[in-house]
């Protein structure tokens, strides 16, 4: 049955549609159009703005220093995501050819994490990775072995093992982010993979290709909207990444939501942070842009 | 001889190779050594999570006594039922909506309704504050009114997820059910509450629980929209965690990741594993 048109039934369509529609103006569009309109504002004073319709504030954004750390939130959010993809995908793999026993606990121990709050999970990253943490016990005794190792077979030993910096870097910055947006890459791999036609895949086996040549000739490309969705799930969280580059980076590893927050507590310099604020929402914008493009060549063609 | 006795690997059986089994392991190692990690030293009795000395309790007595953490936590779990409930009702009638009708504008609405799901949570916070602050928001309410400016931040950005859960499953559903009951003298109310409710309530289950978790996990757009006096456990905790590591926030965090687990077995009860996995 076709939908119904709403002149039909005036009196549900307006119990069903004007909460949601009140809503979604007053909290949503109205904050969202303040932040606009202030991006477009000077401070006069501590707390006076004034809205004058002036561009400087995007003029600023475009120095030297907001360019690169926008071009370097890219930077990371697309390694992150590449390291999720090339990580996840064997999992997700795993999981859709596992036997009904096992797939629901290998679902389980995936979105487990997922449910668990970002904040508990950062810190218990930080915790293992910390100088007298478990990681770098863990690279000590890989040390000492090797240099344990040298010695008999008669080499010098290694200078003894000094804890190396995990945290408070580029690298931990990227670490946390992977180990935070894991699952988000993994379910959506998974939700495409398990919709594959097998006997696709058994059909290039039989006609003597590797697995290696099936998975890249014939997964991959029919698997392509779940590989982009998941790639698109894990991109735009990474990009405005918060909390990780925030606890876990040093002074050189801030992301763009980094320069946000600052100006809206430190700096207090409302107007900039709705500028950037709106320069980020833009480029998701155009991410997404990209994502539906691509997927109309195909049906065109 | 019992290696040689179980069966040979098929081609498609992937995950039963040895190298997938490795990487299955390695990654599902990596998801779970920080949390059992920070779970086995939130007993350490020491007050450094270094080296392990010894089996207490006391961060936890210790965690629970904190009079702020505990009130974090009660005004976490109160925003976290009033936005559920709200997402709820807000969500599945945005879906009905959505589903049931045609009218001008459709696309514009169903993309901004679910705009709050795409753009930054950093964006959202920041928008928040702004508008709290145009709109000289009261921040001396007494509890739980004080909670009412977090509350109505995180409807915002839960009750979309609600709504893409139940529209799917409303997609499922045979309209000629609807039909029958109004043939047999039903009222719109009553088609509602007694076919189409009943219809979507694994839909609604597998909602509330992804608005509460959400909610309780939000930490983003409630640092933007918290006053001085409301403060909510991922703010608490972050506070202590930039002040220093101790055994307290483990303790506490240990709590939270055990009331997060008992809460997924209770969605697993009422609906299996596969129906959860399929709203992500």
């Amino acid at each position: 049955m076709a939908e119904q048109d709403w002149k039909t039934n005036k009196g549900v369509f307006a119990a069903v549609s004007l909460p949601t529609l009140f809503w979604v103006l007053l909290f949503f569009l109205v904050p969202m159009a303040i932040v606009w309109l202030y991006s477009f504002g000077e401070n006069k004073g501590l707390t006076d703005i004034e809205i004058s319709g002036t561009l400087e504030n995007y003029k600023r954004a475009t120095e030297w220093l907001y360019l690169t750390i926008f071009g370097k939130s890219f930077a990371v959010a697309a390694l992150v995501t590449l390291i999720c993809l090339i990580v996840g995908f064997p999992v997700a793999m795993a999981i859709t050819f596992a036997s009904e026993k096992w797939r629901p606990w290998l679902l389980l121990g995936i979105m487990l994490p997922f449910w668990t709050n970002l904040l508990i999970r950062t810190y218990a990253l930080m915790m293992l990775l910390g100088t007298q943490g478990f990681a770098n016990k863990g690279l000590g005794a890989l040390w000492e072995g090797t240099s344990w190792l040298k010695t008999l077979v008669g080499l010098q030993p290694l200078p003894t093992w000094e804890p190396v910096q995990l945290l408070f870097n580029n690298f931990a910055v990227v670490f946390g982010l992977v180990y935070v947006h894991l699952p988000f890459m993994v379910l959506p791999l998974y939700a495409a993979l398990d919709r594959l036609d097998r006997s696709l895949i058994e059909a290039s086996l039989d006609l003597g290709a590797g697995h290696f040549r099936t998975i890249m000739r014939i997964v991959v490309p029919l698997a392509a909207p779940g590989i982009i969705a998941g790639v698109m799930i894990t991109l735009i969280p990474a990009l405005g990444a918060y909390l990780t580059p925030d606890l876990m980076g040093g002074t050189d590893s801030q992301m763009i939501a980094n320069v946000i927050e600052r100006q809206f507590k430190k700096a207090n310099d409302w107007p900039f942070g709705a500028a950037l604020s709106f320069l980020l929402i833009y480029a998701m914008f155009i991410l997404i842009a990209l994502q539906s493009m691509r997927k109309k060549v195909p049906e065109a063609s | 001889m019992a290696l040689f006795a179980r069966t040979p690997i098929a081609p498609l059986e992937y995950s039963r190779t040895l190298w997938m089994r490795l990487w299955v392991g390695a990654v599902m190692l990596f998801l779970y050594a920080p949390l059992i990690v920070l779970v086995i030293f939130s007993f350490n009795d020491s007050k450094r999570n270094v080296v392990w000395r010894g089996f207490t309790t006391k961060y936890y007595e210790k965690a629970l006594g904190n009079d702020q953490l505990v009130e974090a936590l009660l005004n976490s779990l109160t925003i976290a039922a009033l936005a559920t409930i709200a997402s709820l009702a807000l969500g599945a009638v945005a879906a009905v909506m959505l589903w049931r009708f045609r009218f001008p504008l459709k696309g514009a609405v169903d993309g901004t309704i679910s705009l709050p799901i795409i753009v930054p949570e950093i964006c959202l916070g920041v928008a928040f504050l702004m508008f709290f602050a145009a709109v000289g928001w009261p921040t001396d309410l007494v509890w739980p009114f004080n909670l009412g400016a977090i509350t109505i931040a995180h409807i915002t950005f839960c009750f979309p997820f609600v709504t893409m859960v139940v529209r799917s499953r409303l997609a499922t559903f045979n309209r000629e059910q609807e039909e029958a009951a109004k043939d047999l003298g039903a009222s719109e109310w009553q088609v509602f509450r007694d076919v189409l409710i009943p219809h979507i309530k694994p839909a609604l289950v597998a909602g509330a629980l992804l608005s509460f978790t959400l909610s309780l996990d939000d930490f983003v757009i409630t640092y933007f929209t918290s006053g001085p006096d409301t403060i909510t456990f991922p703010v608490k905790v972050y506070s202590m965690v930039r002040f220093s590591v101790t055994p307290e926030v483990n303790a506490a965090s240990t709590l939270l990741i055990v009331l997060t687990v008992v809460l997924t077995f209770i969605a697993l009860k009422a609906q299996g594993v596969k129906a959860i996995a399929e709203t992500h």
